[in-house]
């Protein structure tokens, strides 16, 4: 019988309603309660006094790459960076070579997060066949496969019929559909956010509302099918208000943001700085504030990544052709510690239900919750921890951040998957 | 006085004092043009490579007789004869020609930025020979020139613009050089090729031509690219030409003495009527030789040379 003891942490799961100071006691990978325990006779104790113990944190947005993209990053060196960042459970984008349009491409992506074993890899399946929003994937397949989700993300269905059609499919199995919103017929080879930085650096503009329209349109269709959709990365303050009124009216929505959305504003392109190019693009801090806004009033659910690791090559070139995209899974918890927990946005519980227990909901993970005899996923953050961004330590192969040199205080200091620890202080174990 | 730069990738990060230097360095070289022979040995031994990414025949031929004037060697490399198409990527493509030691670079490049990311490769000096929608510094500081040899001064006068601004590279530079100089900068255009937040640049604002052009001292047209058309910003050059199109009629409203400048080249007929463009207000020619004399400045005084040594 293998034990684990968490000794003196302050202990957060709000989906229990705890918040104390105790004791967390791990036998064989599961979590057998919340309390004062003797370390007397336990072979592994780990103190961590003056630090947060959470419930596992799911990104439920990160692309691994695997199959197809391995120089960029691969199954295993992705599980690598999300325990390094805190997360036990990362939900995996479809857009791979060849596609996660299939149930066999679900299997072998399980598989592949099994084998690296050092986080819970949950596959997100294509919507439609090779993500050209032409034919439907067969969904239900996937779903017996073992995807949790379903998202044509950076290829979004253009025709509503379509998105209308594959809504209704997911609603009759319940499963949620993620989306990325984005009018591609209003961004128009759009490089960077719409306004003065675009127009005096002479790149091509991506106004809001090539999101807003979007993200309108989708919670339409969502009202009209019943579907459970989940707004990805939002980024604009039209839409986080869109979505407010939807759920206000009653609409089955979810959405998400990323720290780089509550974080940097458009001013980051300046230099052409290619790490800091991303779909939707960095937006004013007007924007940034309603993300914000909509983070501590609860219209947002969940903070994710959008982990999208590239080689230095693909960075490393004009503005115009470089890929889009950051890595995040190893600054996640560091910058929402410093932008929003240290700024008085967001409290340690809301952090749990934004970085946990909200994603375990919408993916229906048993995880989410420290609840005795659940298996022992835990997060350990050290909020009093400064720490400078170094992407030379990254475990992801990705180093595409723009939060080069960045000092944060907070940091993942233990993650803990089925009573094991994964990762110590940013290292896996 | 030299510059203390290494690069010249646009004017908006050049301060006012860099600026009058060129001009006021351009004005001395532009006396060795009027000569029988033209070469100095001001710049010999040093080597210069043009990189052009986009068809040009002013501009290079301007940068490669600035140099050749001033005893540069220039060799010229164009992707279309180079290893770009053989797929080799831009970073791979420049350390190559860094590697053979060149002392400055001169691109051309239809991504904004391109020359920035050169510049920042190399330790070569980089001039920016226009990068997509961004900066044309040379063309700006000709266009000022041009303007200040007949205006006698650049402050206080009234520059138009007229014509694409979004996708305009000379507008910019424009926008930068003559407003730091004092200059009350106008663009005029269609609001379909206005690009969003002008407004915050230095600049008036104007979608109607007479309004825009009443009481200016230079009106710069700009070149209207037909392709813009069929990407919908406007529905005809016969309607282009009727709301934006620069004629004598136009130009009433303007002052007396107003000076039209155009950066080539020109669909005459469409932004500018042949009558204007061939008579004595239209200062066309007089910017392409200026051209040359500030390419002359630029290269000069990046590699090192001082407004004290100019003339050899």
């Amino acid at each position: 019988m293998s034990q684990l003891l968490l000794k003196g942490g302050r202990v957060i799961d709000p989906s229990q309603g705890i918040d104390k100071i105790a004791d967390v006691l791990i036998r064989d990978g599961k979590i057998e309660g919340i309390g004062e325990f003797d370390q007397q006779g336990l072979d592994h104790v780990e103190d961590v006094t003056g630090k947060y113990v959470l419930p596992g944190l799911i990104d439920m947005h990160v692309h691994l790459r695997e199959p197809g993209f391995e120089y960029k990053e691969d199954i295993a060196s992705g599980s690598k960076a999300a325990a390094a960042g805190g997360f036990t459970a990362v939900a995996a984008m479809p857009n791979t070579s060849p596609f996660m349009d299939n149930r066999a491409i679900i299997e072998y992506v399980i598989r592949r997060g099994e084998a690296a074993n050092f986080t819970r890899v949950l596959p997100i399946g294509a919507l439609t066949k090779e993500m050209k929003g032409e034919e439907m994937a067969e969904i239900g397949e996937m779903i017996e496969g073992g995807a949790v989700a379903f998202s044509d993300d950076a290829f979004p269905i253009a025709s509503s019929g379509m998105m209308r059609r594959v809504m209704e499919y997911c609603a009759m199995f319940g499963v949620p559909v993620i989306l990325h919103c984005e009018d591609k017929s209003l961004c128009d080879d759009g490089l960077m956010n719409e306004g003065i930085t675009a127009t005096t650096f002479g790149l091509r503009g991506i106004c809001n509302e090539v999101e807003d329209i979007a993200v309108a349109r989708n919670l339409m269709l969502a009202r009209l099918t019943g579907c459970k959709v989940h707004i990805a990365h939002v980024s604009t303050r039209g839409s986080v208000e869109l979505i407010r009124r939807a759920k206000a009216e009653g609409t089955a929505v979810t959405c998400e943001t990323c720290p780089q959305y509550f974080t940097l504003t458009e001013e980051a392109v300046i230099g052409y700085r290619t790490n800091a190019k991303m779909s939707p693009p960095l937006r004013t801090a007007e924007d940034v504030e309603a993300v914000k806004a909509g983070l501590a009033d609860g219209t947002i659910d969940v903070i994710a990544t959008d982990h999208a690791p590239h080689s230095l090559d693909e960075k490393e070139t004009e503005f115009a052709v470089a890929a889009n995209g950051i890595v995040g899974l190893e600054t996640s918890v560091g910058l929402v510690m410093t932008e929003l927990v240290k700024a008085g946005v967001l409290s340690m519980a809301d952090v749990a239900r934004k970085m946990s227990q909200n994603p375990a909901g919408i993916l229906g993970l048993e995880s989410g919750a420290l609840s005795e005899g659940a298996d022992a996923d835990i997060s350990v953050i050290d909020p009093s921890a400064e720490w400078t961004v170094d992407p030379a330590k990254f475990c992801s192969k990705g180093r595409n951040t723009p939060f080069v040199g960045r000092k944060l205080v907070g940091k993942p200091v233990l993650t803990v998957l089925r009573g094991r620890v994964v990762a110590r202080d940013g290292m896996v174990v | 006085m030299s510059l203390k730069r290494k690069d010249i990738l646009g004017l908006q990060e050049m301060d006012v004092d860099e600026i009058e230097l060129i001009l006021q360095t351009a004005l001395s070289f532009k006396d060795i043009l009027g000569r029988q022979i033209k070469k100095v040995p001001t710049l010999r031994g040093r080597s210069i490579v043009t990189l052009f990414y986009e068809p040009s025949t002013r501009t290079r031929t301007s940068f490669e007789l600035a140099g050749k004037i001033l005893s540069a060697d220039i060799s010229s490399i164009s992707p279309s004869t180079s290893a770009v198409v053989k797929g080799e990527c831009l970073k791979d493509t420049v350390l190559t020609l860094q590697a053979m030691k060149p002392d400055l670079f001169i691109m051309r490049h239809q991504a904004s930025g391109a020359p920035e990311f050169l510049a920042n490769l190399v330790p070569a000096c980089v001039i920016n020979a226009g990068d997509g929608m961004h900066e044309h510094p040379s063309q700006g500081l000709l266009d000022m020139l041009t303007i200040l040899e007949k205006k006698d001064r650049i402050s206080g006068l009234k520059v138009a613009i007229v014509g694409d601004i979004l996708h305009s590279r000379v507008a910019r530079s424009n926008i930068w050089g003559l407003s730091k100089l004092g200059a009350e900068v106008r663009v005029i255009g269609p609001k379909t090729l206005l690009p969003a937040d002008i407004g915050r640049l230095p600049v008036k604002v104007y979608t109607d031509l007479d309004e825009g052009l009443r009481g200016v001292d230079v009106v710069n047209v700009l070149r209207i690219q037909l392709e813009r058309m069929k990407k919908g910003l406007f529905p005809s050059t016969h309607e282009y030409s009727k709301f934006f199109g620069v004629n004598h009629e136009r130009l009433k409203v303007a002052k007396d003495d107003v000076i039209v400048l155009h950066p080539g080249p020109m669909n005459r007929g469409v932004e500018i009527t042949p009558e204007l463009a061939d008579c004595g207000e239209c200062v066309v020619l007089d910017q392409v030789t200026n051209g040359v004399a500030v390419r002359m400045a630029m290269l000069y005084l990046l590699l090192g040379g001082t407004d004290e040594s100019v003339v050899a």
